[in-house]
């Protein structure tokens, strides 16, 4: 209670400020509860939406358009990667069949793995941090909206730049993991692995600038009262995310570089004949490799939460035993590389301590499963869509997880590594951990996005032609594991016995495409026809159902103040709001990290298009320098006229910039008085 | 190609039954009757590891039963409280349910914790097992890993009485075999799945990994670590023998190359010698000393060719000589033009090197 009384003061002295500095006669300025509730709103969209037209898509720092794009692009690639899982299907369907010969097959199943894991997987969980956490934090935008876009650009070009080799028949064909000496100058020789790494780099960069945003949007740009211990359990999920992303991505940004340098210049990072060593690739990639898996688990954690307290109608079982158990795979996700690497000879005692860890992990995903289902059990669960998605992902994703324990085992892993067992285990828990409650998320959402429901009956079809669908599929490839059959080959010889489970798994292939084809027609459908959604269609407890379906770009007329964990559950009629902020500014309230007292007021840029030519700059960089070195001094020099442009002052936003620090002198003065009482 | 592709389809001459019938059989038959299983092992490694794979596989099984249904009952359980038509969220939940619920919330962890130190435990015994048996009699084997295919070279004192051969590696059965792991150029994985689990070749390392087979028979292995263009046609074979007869075979792999026994095969030599093969192929008992290839001293007796790819038949071989490319694209063997009547001669000298 403490902290309501603290903001409505705040907000109090604010509009005193506004008094005094309107007596003052200074420069003009509007700030909220100057003007009718109306013509506010009007001037609020003035000031928050993206400008008119084409220039406006380009030039957005929305976080909203950029989300949306983000999410549309990666369901894309889905579809792209979705389509060459098919082509690999089909191929395996029968022992010795010629539909596709190696080098084509190769390529194949190396652009599925690296499209589903950076050009589909960790994007749309970006994307969905991106469109969603500034809502459900309460506040304006994300933090750093420029760079937010830039994120965007430099990923949508990396993708393109990737598909187009792919396109022209020279696309990666080393497999997404990339081993040397495989990958090295010797054995792969021409561009293709460059074109990999690369790519490699455009998405991190991009993931990076996402991690950054929203670890600095959690932390700094939450509404008053949504003190740290009060955050949705999606936020959480999300700020784990997004700090993995930072410990992780650099590791294989390093072995990508290395790679580069080993092929460009010659160096001998992997070259045993010269002292390297082709570990060194196994380490760095798996060290990132890895905790990848959780930073695409995770997000889909914080929608299995959302969802199961939504559907359950009650606050969710156990709030601080998932956020610890989310934050301890967080670490120990950092914790089991090695458990790639068991076949390379490394010493027995070191191996153990990484089978511990990797069923250690096991604990903190069993709490969580534990927690949902004693939500579930005593809540009272309402069977839509989202939610029988999430019953889908506690079968699938369990039995992955299970299989997984096996593996964790040096002995069990040893045989089972490399075969279509783990091609079975991973995709249980990639397909049932993340991509099912991403459906769920989907369903969920779509209303907020849109403004209209998806069909339910569409929805339920579509559930179960994926999960029939994906059981044919993969199921079968537990056997053939345990049949000896390794992964990425593009055939097997008659007479192994491999022939009908594989048979089996490309029909459950064909289901799962029907199922997806049903989503595709159920969101065209939807988008124009679909029951009109209301501000909160679900009766959800977050924020961002508190606001209109869709959003208005400046999200809330007022920035909500919190009063508990499930902010609108417990709301109260004369719940305070913040106000004072604004309105001809960008203006948002940043509160501390802690505890979400009001802090400051920033104002955040105006649309640019300085991170379009940013990544304008840096893609024929990356994409050159798989040719020459050359192309990284000339590079720097359009990127470094890119940042200028970035940084050059303009002045709709100077206009807030001085204002800004003349109030930061107020409330500090402020500050002093309130200590000084 | 489509040919020769229809023909491997055609002859069935692998042992096992791929044509019999429809066998969607996860884990509920037994597996003898493919070609290689993890679960039907030949040696005490694979049995092991079976062993402790049967333990998980059980008692997952029972969780996952159990855990599957702890979620219908959750969902689909009847409920007569009090708001059951209502949407109204329930906020402050009833507190001894809450407690309650704990309670069961922490057995389950608890539950977990100890069936994973169970796991621990008898995953830490199963791999001492396998990698002390550190035995002065095994037999050491040093395989080296090509871009596709295996050569194999039995250790001996004097190194003179050293046996080359390639995708083929014969054993004794009864006896620890020690294979020493290596690969000049990218890296492999050698895997026979009924004798133990796998273990990398990776350049400037040398890996070991031992076996022993316990019954006579013949074990397909192949490179499980994506290797490149032809991953999928690196297959090999153990051959698991008698001792006395792994020893005969170890005293006729040891002997040169048997001369020609007529016209055409001695024609066929010359071809061979003069030819391109003597870069790259080496025959004991001529000068062909080429390293880059499969040893062919003892060429037919072996019963495959190309790594397991093909079965060692006349026709196969002149195919393979004449362009090994259609049959298997990207391997490293050129095509080699020859004359039909040079062919026919090389195929004769190639079939007499038993």
């Amino acid at each position: 209670m403490k902290t309501e009384t603290e903001t409505l003061a705040v907000v109090e002295e604010e509009e005193e400020e506004v008094a005094a500095e309107q007596e003052e006669g200074e420069e003009e300025e509007v700030r909220e509860g100057d003007l009718p509730e109306e013509e506010e709103r009007r001037l609020l969209e003035k000031t928050w939406g993206d400008d008119p037209g084409f220039w406006g898509w380009l030039t957005s720092t929305n976080h909203k358009s950029i989300g949306r794009r983000f999410i549309i692009t990666a369901f894309v690639f889905f579809l792209l990667g979705g389509v060459l899982a098919v082509l690999m299907r089909v191929q395996l369907a029968r022992p010795e069949n010629t539909f596709l010969g190696p080098d084509i097959y190769n390529q194949i199943f190396t652009m599925h793995g690296t499209t589903m894991m950076f050009l589909f997987a960790i994007p749309v969980m970006g994307a969905f941090a991106t469109y969603l956490v500034p809502l459900m934090i309460g506040t304006r935008n994300i933090a750093f909206p420029r760079l937010a876009a830039f994120s965007y650009w430099i990923y949508l070009f990396g993708g393109i730049t990737l598909y187009a080799f792919f396109i022209m028949n020279i696309g990666p064909d080393q497999g997404w993991f990339s081993y040397v000496p495989l990958a090295g100058p010797e054995f792969s020789p021409g561009k293709r692995v460059d074109i990999w790494s690369q790519l490699i780099n455009f998405t991190e960069i991009s993931a990076l600038a996402t991690a950054v945003e929203v670890i600095t949007t959690v932390f700094r740009l939450r509404a008053p009262g949504l003190s740290l211990h009060r955050i949705p359990i999606f936020v959480w999920a999300m700020l784990i995310m997004s700090f993995m992303v930072v410990f992780a991505m650099p590791a294989v940004m390093t072995s990508s570089l290395f790679l580069t340098l080993d092929r460009l210049v010659g160096t001998h990072f992997y070259n045993a004949a010269e002292g390297g060593d082709p570990l060194l690739w196994q380490h760095l990639f798996w060290f990132f490799g890895h905790p990848e898996v959780y930073i695409i688990f995770i997000p889909a954690l914080g929608y299995v939460s959302s969802i199961v307290q939504t559907f359950s109608r009650r606050k969710v079982f156990g709030y601080t035993a998932l956020v610890l158990s989310m934050i301890a795979t967080g670490f120990i996700g950092f914790g089991l590389w090695v458990h790639h690497m068991f076949a390379t000879g490394l010493p027995q005692l070191g191996s153990s301590f990484f089978t511990a860890a990797s069923m250690m992990i096991a604990i903190p995903s069993g709490t969580q499963i534990f927690c949902w289902i004693a939500t579930l059990w005593s809540g009272r669960p309402r069977f839509k869509t989202p939610l029988v998605f999430v019953i889908g992902f506690f079968f699938i994703f369990v039995a992955g997880g299970l299989t997984g324990v096996m593996q964790a085992s040096v002995p069990v892993d040893l045989q089972l590594h490399d075969t279509f067992f783990v091609v079975a285990h991973f995709h249980y828990v990639l397909i049932g951990g993340a991509v099912f409650p991403l459906f769920g998320a989907f369903y969920y959402w779509f209303p907020k996005f849109t403004g209209r429901m998806l069909s339910e009956g569409l929805g339920k079809l579509n559930f179960w032609l994926l999960f029939v669908g994906f059981n044919l599929t993969f199921f079968p490839m537990h056997q053939l594991g345990l049949n000896g059959m390794p992964r990425r080959v593009y055939t097997y010889p008659p007479g192994t016995g491999w022939g009908n489970l594989n048979l089996v798994a490309t029909i459950g292939g064909v289901v799962m495409t029907l199922g997806v084809l049903t989503f595709i027609a159920n969101v065209l459908i939807s988008r124009r026809r679909g029951r009109v959604a209301g501000d909160n269609p679900w009766g959800a407890d977050t924020l961002e159902w508190s606001t209109s379906s869709p959003p208005p770009s400046y999200n809330f007329q007022r920035l909500p103040v919190v009063q508990g964990r499930e902010p609108l559950w417990v709301r109260t009629e004369d719940a305070p709001v913040v106000e004072g902020l604004r309105v001809d500014c960008r203006e948002v309230l940043v509160t501390r990290t802690l505890d979400a007292e009001p802090d400051n007021i920033m104002a955040l840029p105006s649309p640019s298009i300085w991170p379009l030519m940013l990544a304008l700059a840096v893609t024929p960089t990356f994409i050159g320098s798989i040719f020459t070195p050359w192309a990284l001094p000339a590079g720097m020099l359009l990127a470094g006229g890119a940042l200028i442009g970035w940084g050059w002052p303009k002045p709709r936003d100077e206009r807030c910039e001085r204002k800004r620090v003349e109030e930061m002198t107020d409330e500090e003065r402020r500050k002093e008085a309130a200590r000084a009482q | 190609m489509k040919n020769e592709k229809c023909k491997i389809k055609n002859e069935k001459w692998k042992t096992s039954a791929s044509s019999s019938g429809f066998h969607f059989s996860f884990f509920i038959f037994n597996f003898a009757f493919l070609q290689q299983s993890v679960l039907d092992p030949a040696g005490p490694q694979a049995a092991r590891i079976g062993r402790l794979w049967w333990l998980m596989f059980y008692v997952e099984a029972g969780v996952f039963v159990l855990v599957g249904a702890a979620v219908l009952v959750a969902v689909f359980r009847k409920r007569k409280e009090r708001k059951k038509s209502s949407d109204e969220p329930d906020t402050s939940p009833e507190p001894k349910r809450e407690r309650r619920m704990t309670r069961v919330v922490t057995g389950g962890i608890i539950a977990t914790v100890l069936i994973l130190f169970v796991f621990l435990a008898g995953s830490f015994y199963t791999g001492r097992a396998l990698y002390s048996t550190d035995d002065e009699r095994a037999l050491s084997i040093k395989v080296t890993g090509h871009q596709w295919w295996w050569d194999v070279e039995y250790d001996a004192v004097p190194a003179s009485d050293t046996v080359r051969t390639a995708n083929e590696i014969h054993v004794p059965v009864g006896r620890l075999v020690k294979l020493r792991l290596t690969s000049t150029d990218v890296i492999h994985s050698l895997w026979v799945p009924n004798l133990n689990g796998k273990k990398d070749l990776i350049p400037g390392h040398e890996i070991v990994l031992t076996f022993q087979a316990d019954r006579e028979g013949e074990f397909r292995g192949q490179c499980a670590e994506y290797c490149g263009y032809q991953h999928a046609h690196m297959g090999f074979k153990v051959v698991a023998e008698a001792p006395e007869k792994f020893y005969e075979w170890m005293n006729q792999q040891r002997a040169p190359a048997p001369e020609p026994a007529n016209e055409a095969e001695a024609r066929g030599r010359e071809v061979f010698l003069k030819g391109p093969c003597v870069m790259c192929h080496s025959v004991r008992g001529t000068n062909a000393a080429g390293r880059v290839g499969p040893e062919l001293t003892h060429l037919k007796s072996r019963t495959t060719i190309a790594a397991a790819t093909l079965p060692n038949t006349r026709g196969h071989l002149a195919g393979w000589v004449t362009n090994s490319q259609e049959i298997k694209p990207g391997n490293n063997m050129p095509p080699v033009p020859l004359e039909p009547g040079e062919l026919q001669a090389l195929v004769a000298y190639l079939e007499s090197l038993k």
